[in-house]
């Protein structure tokens, strides 16, 4: 029953995404190549957050501590 | 005696010690010149009556998506012109033939890259066949495609008893034959149904006479001409009332007719923003003080074009303001009352009783009986020696057929039974039921949430859809789903980013098939997620308040 709500509930929101975004009024063979176009950029983006964002944040949280540690330093 | 009630006993009278307000002198309003003039002719005026219009902006979300659909749409026709052109898809569109590819190229404009690629794929919504009279309640022809909208055919099935929510019927005269249509009957077997000739020659017949007198006796004017054709008369009789050397200050949102009209007569157009009295006043300011363009010299004639209702944004036009530039800056004014006339107003007489003006006031009159009065054919009325001068020079008059007689007998019937003249009050009675029914129905879709265009008292209702992609699935959905059939207008009637569905309320609805309008938009509007407005149950109306005017001599 709640697998079912579910189910309508995306098919719902399927459906927000086809008519806000113009998809609705496609062929079946344009409306699979926008998906798969955007599926892909997403698909992108997400892997490159996952490789990338850590080694970011690391690099940003050294340098930004070395900064404050400098200034410490010639505090003291 | 004592007299309890308050009053003095005088002389045998009673003298009542509260007086009568008149009102008329107590108006204290900012805009001297016109509480003179009112007072002057004695009549009472609405000129602080609140004109309350809403044209509620879209949330900044729905602007962004919808042209970010426009934008797919565009990519996905640009890749499909480039597959057609190139030969890897069969062109169902026209192109030019092999021999002039080397001319000027015919369809590669916006307007037909638009219409090749992105109306093309929703135009099943529109030209939608019908097979019975355009009532309350119509008959739709089902019909499919299988190449996505580039060829229809018939199913043979037949959508019966749709509510009509689409058609002109302001006071639902456009129906089938019923007793009342008895006098059509018989001018049918007497006069036939064609004219045969142009009103100049032999066209001009005992009943158009009539019926002109009886318009003119309706709009409680001096003349009026009748034509055979609405968008006729239009853009045939502004060209012989104005030519080179004149100037037209023409509405940003005027119809096709006024605007070809304007266009085909040769004089200089100018327009001024929608119903902007500040616009139109900086306009007229600068025509008296600059003259022509070149030489300088005084116009010719200034005309101003307005619409009574605007029928794409549900708004009436600002008649007192507009009277008074007029009168300010000796220009005349022609309103075109199509959709305004029998459908506003106490007693449906149009935008110059809804205000409570004299209609001498206005120059030309104009107005069409497709509309209201469940016929075809438009009418020209004002002063007797400007209908004489039109019967002599205008084009339509000269070229075009005259009016059909049974047409013709339709409209003095409509004109009969709107005015009283038949005995009933049945004609009053319509009038305010469609008043009443259009307050509710655009009453219960504001507090609904839908985001609606336009004046409070119009009958027309432009309900903002704005999405590309929920403008094909709502008219879709309402007639399969819910059998209600309505109308979408998107670009380029409208402009780009506000795509709409009109809904056109009628007399002839019951409040049950008006409930169920409602509960169906309701339901969809839910389904589609169409609820914009940002003001739900507090709609507080926006009062039209001019204090930058200006208007003393």
């Amino acid at each position: 029953m709640d697998l079912r709500r579910v189910k309508e509930y995306f098919s719902w929101l399927y459906y927000q995404y086809q008519i806000i975004s113009c998809c609705a009024v496609l062929e079946p063979w344009e409306q699979s190549m926008f998906n798969t176009i955007l599926l892909t950029i997403i698909a992108m983006v997400v892997y490159t957050a996952y490789v990338f964002i850590p080694i970011h944040i690391r690099l940003a949280w050294e340098f930004f501590s070395k900064i404050c540690g400098y200034h410490s330093t010639t505090a003291n | 005696m004592a007299n309890p009630g308050g009053g003095t006993v005088c002389n045998g009278k009673l003298h009542n010690h509260k007086k009568q307000s008149n009102g008329s002198q107590r108006r204290n309003c900012t805009k001297n010149g016109i509480v003179k003039e009112a007072q002057q002719n004695g009549k009472p005026h609405f000129y602080d009556k609140l004109i309350v219009e809403s044209f509620e902006e879209a949330p900044l979300h729905v602007v962004v998506f919808t042209y970010m659909a426009y934008g797919i749409g565009t990519l996905f026709g640009y890749l499909r012109d480039f597959l057609r052109n190139w030969g890897i898809e069969k062109c169902n569109a026209a192109v030019e033939r092999k021999e002039q590819k080397d001319f000027v190229p015919l369809y590669q404009d916006f307007e037909n890259f638009y219409t090749r690629n992105l109306y093309m794929r929703i135009r099943d919504n529109w030209n939608r066949p019908i097979c019975s009279a355009p009532g309350p309640l119509f008959d739709v022809m089902e019909r499919v495609s299988d190449d996505y909208n580039w060829t229809f055919r018939f199913t043979g099935r037949i959508i019966k008893d749709v509510i009509n929510m689409g058609s002109y019927n302001f006071l639902g005269l456009a129906d089938k034959y019923d007793e009342s249509m008895k006098t059509i009957k018989d001018v049918l077997e007497v006069y036939g149904t064609g004219v045969a000739s142009t009103r100049h020659e032999m066209g001009t017949l005992d009943k158009h006479k009539e019926l002109e007198d009886l318009v003119a006796k309706f709009l409680n004017v001096e003349a009026a001409m009748v034509f055979g054709m609405g968008f006729a008369t239009n853009s045939m009789n502004i060209p012989a009332l104005v030519g080179k050397g004149c100037l037209i200050l023409s509405d940003e949102l005027n119809h096709t007719s006024l605007v070809l009209g304007a266009r085909l007569s040769g004089a200089t157009i100018r327009v001024f923003k929608h119903n902007n009295t500040q616009s139109l006043e900086k306009l007229l300011r600068d025509a008296v003080i600059y003259g022509q363009p070149r030489t300088c010299r005084a116009w010719k004639k200034i005309l101003i074009l307005v619409e009574g209702t605007y029928s794409m944004e549900g708004s009436i036009v600002h008649l007192p303001q507009i009277l008074a530039l007029k009168k300010k800056y000796k220009a005349y004014l022609y309103i075109d009352e199509a959709h305004s006339i029998g459908a506003v107003g106490p007693t449906g007489r149009g935008v110059t009783e809804f205000f409570g003006l004299d209609p001498h006031e206005v120059d030309v009159l104009m107005g069409t009986f497709t509309k209201s009065f469940g016929a075809s054919g438009g009418y020209i009325a004002g002063r007797k020696d400007l209908v004489d001068y039109l019967r002599v020079h205008s084009h339509s008059a000269v070229y075009a057929t005259s009016m059909s007689p049974p047409i013709a007998e339709q409209i003095i019937r409509s004109l009969k039974f709107i005015m009283g003249l038949d005995g009933t009050t049945q004609g009053l009675q319509r009038v305010q039921q469609l008043a009443k029914n259009t307050r509710y129905f655009r009453q219960r879709l504001q507090e609904m949430g839908f985001i609606i265009y336009g004046n409070e008292n119009a009958s027309v209702v432009p309900l903002l859809l704005y999405m590309p992609g929920k403008v094909a699935a709502f008219a879709r959905h309402m007639l399969q789903e819910k059998k209600i059939g309505v109308v979408v207008v998107g670009f380029p009637a409208t402009p780009l980013a506000e795509a709409r569905a009109r809904f056109c309320v009628s007399a002839s609805h019951t409040r049950e098939m008006l409930d169920t309008v409602l509960e169906a938009l309701d339901e969809t509007g839910d389904l589609l997620r169409l609820k914009y407005s940002r003001h739900k149950k507090s709609a507080r109306p926006e009062l039209y308040d001019e204090t930058s005017f200006e208007l003393e001599d």
